[in-house]
């Protein structure tokens, strides 16, 4: 059976005056699939994802997100969930508060948030901090509670910038399996990661270098191709601009 | 004599403590890492080491001189770099560095040979705006003047965080080159992996050390045998080995089994062979795992002691 393409880029191209920040990426990715998109820093992630989000056009090439036109923006801002490691939650509103906030942000009724954030807030991790303020939530909840939130309207693709900077291992490993459980609700999860370890738990495993794709493939199948032991091991080798660039 | 001392260091902000009674030495010339998660009190612990705060409690020394009575001796001899960007954004990556060895009364000249290996990746950018450099680039600047004195200690804050994998192994290729020149290094991290970089560490966590020693000796210091266990269906495999080795996992001892990015890491409970946890999986529709005994790695330590002190 045909998998469903949830995200589809053909020959995308970004520049900023004379500077190519993407060059003609194509890849496809699938309903429910957890997509690592790994790069040095400056290899044009940031530029890719932010096209993917809606948030800057495509100088060129095609873009569909969620079935939409990445020149339809609004539209697909609709359909996806987001979370970086920098803005996540609104510090000085409750738990609830938050989740009342991005509920409705994001189009949502009362009538649909109600019932669901008291089903967010019986699930263990939350259950003591409903009427918390998130700026005194330890960052390992925050974090968690953040991609909560980003999910909360059952989005098609939830994009994770840098998701577990900085966390402890073990609220690192509860929020991967917080991403399979989404990936098992037919959700795709778009990640990216410092963690060369972490990009073992994706489906697949993208790697940029100086705007380009340079690799893509599940990580078992690129640590042979590139006979490496780990994925760490591979990314030096391919992941190394050529050039240094500001 | 000792490159630093810590006696029993505590430190509050308000009701928060941050740094809860630590004590470790260093060694002259010493690589040594402080490996912990945000918020586990590193960046205090450095400030404190870098004369810039006073500790709530406890005493530390470099050099056998006091960070509090003799900080101004010390800040001659002390290269820091916080974890934040701190150089002047709108100064030229040349000018930030002529500022700050005019401040330490020397010249860019006298020890270009000791910064060379570091400033000679950015130095074809050298009339460029500190603000406008890549983060790969402003660490090596930050680097390069936290060393344009020549100084017998380096205190190094979350150097690589948020920095990508290639970027960080030149990074540590660096501090190896720093480190045979005699220079001590104190550096802290949140990635473990980049322990094994250092002669010793300190896990930290919630203001306490966890655990100090070599990085092999911290890695056989785990407990028991620990294997890993592969499936392709990571998820399932996950769920699956809690479900089994859970219900026997109660008592002491026998930890949860954890993922691992390509694997899960289990420990078995007294009796259960390797043998027997495969068949379980098919069992369970789970065919052709595989389970192999490995050496633990740091993160597994850190998880194993984190566990044992909640």
């Amino acid at each position: 059976m045909e998998r469903e393409k949830v995200i589809e880029v053909e020959g995308l191209v970004k520049k900023f005056g004379s500077f190519v920040a993407n060059d003609h990426l194509t890849f496809d990715v699938f309903r429910g699939e957890i997509f690592g998109f790994l790069g040095a820093n400056g290899a044009g992630k940031t530029t890719a994802i932010r096209i993917l989000c809606g948030l800057s056009r495509p100088t060129s090439g095609k873009v569909i997100v969620a079935g939409i036109d990445a020149n339809r923006p609004e539209e697909i801002k609709k359909r996806i969930g987001y979370m970086s490691q920098r803005f996540s939650l609104y510090d000085d509103l409750t738990v609830r508060e938050n989740i009342e906030l991005y509920g409705g942000i994001y189009g949502m009724t009362m009538k649909e948030i109600r019932p669901r954030t008291e089903e967010l807030l019986n699930r263990l991790i939350f259950s003591q901090y409903g009427n918390t303020l998130i700026g005194s939530l330890p960052l390992g909840i925050k974090q968690k509670l953040a991609f909560a939130v980003a999910v909360f309207h059952d989005p098609e693709i939830v994009f994770l910038d840098e998701p577990t900077s900085g966390v402890d291992p073990i609220t690192r490993r509860q929020f991967w399996e917080m991403i399979y459980e989404t990936a098992a609700r037919d959700i795709t999860v778009f990640v990216t990661t410092h963690y060369m370890d972490e990009a073992e738990y994706c489906d697949r495993v993208t790697i940029m270098n100086e705007g380009r794709i340079v690799a893509l493939d599940t990580p078992s199948a690129l640590r042979e191709k590139y006979d490496s032991s780990s994925i760490e091991e591979l990314f030096v080798k391919i992941a190394r601009p050529k050039t240094e660039t500001a | 004599m000792k490159a630093a001392e810590a006696y029993n260091i505590t430190h509050r902000y308000g009701k928060v403590t941050a740094l809860d009674d630590i004590s470790f030495t260093v060694g002259d010339g010493e690589l040594f890492g402080f490996i912990g998660p945000d918020g586990a009190g590193k960046t205090t612990l450095f400030r404190i080491a870098a004369t810039l705060i006073i500790p709530s409690g406890g005493r530390m020394t470099l050099f056998g001189l006091n960070t509090v009575s003799r900080y101004r001796e010390l800040r001659n001899v002390i290269g820091y770099m916080p974890g934040r960007f701190s150089l002047y954004q709108d100064l030229t990556v040349e000018e930030n560095l002529n500022f700050f060895a005019t401040i330490f009364g020397t010249t860019l000249k006298e020890n270009y040979n000791l910064i060379e290996p570091i400033y000679r990746h950015i130095e074809p950018y050298k009339k460029r705006l500190a603000g406008k450099l890549s983060g790969g680039m402003k660490q090596k600047l930050a680097l390069s003047c936290a060393l344009i004195h020549r100084p017998k200690i380096l205190i190094l804050d979350e150097p690589t965080t948020g920095v990508d994998a290639v970027s960080r192994t030149e990074f540590w290729e660096m501090l190896a080159g720093l480190k045979s020149e005699g220079i001590t290094i104190i550096v802290s991290t949140p990635y473990m992996d980049e322990a094994l970089r250092c002669d010793r560490i300190a896990l930290i966590q919630s203001g306490r050390i966890l655990g100090i020693d070599t990085p092999d000796n911290i890695r056989h210091s785990y407990g028991q045998k620990l294997y890993a266990v592969s499936h392709p269906d990571k998820y399932k495999l996950l769920i699956t080995l809690r479900s089994h080795l859970s219900a026997e996992n109660t008592e002491p001892g026998a930890l949860r089994p954890e993922p691992f990015g390509d694997s899960v890491h289990v420990t078995l409970p007294e009796g259960i062979k390797p043998e027997q946890v495969i068949t379980a999986l098919a069992a369970s529709g789970l065919t052709g795992a595989t389970i192999t005994e490995i050496v633990p790695g740091i993160e597994d330590v850190f998880l194993e002691l984190m566990k044992r002190t909640q």
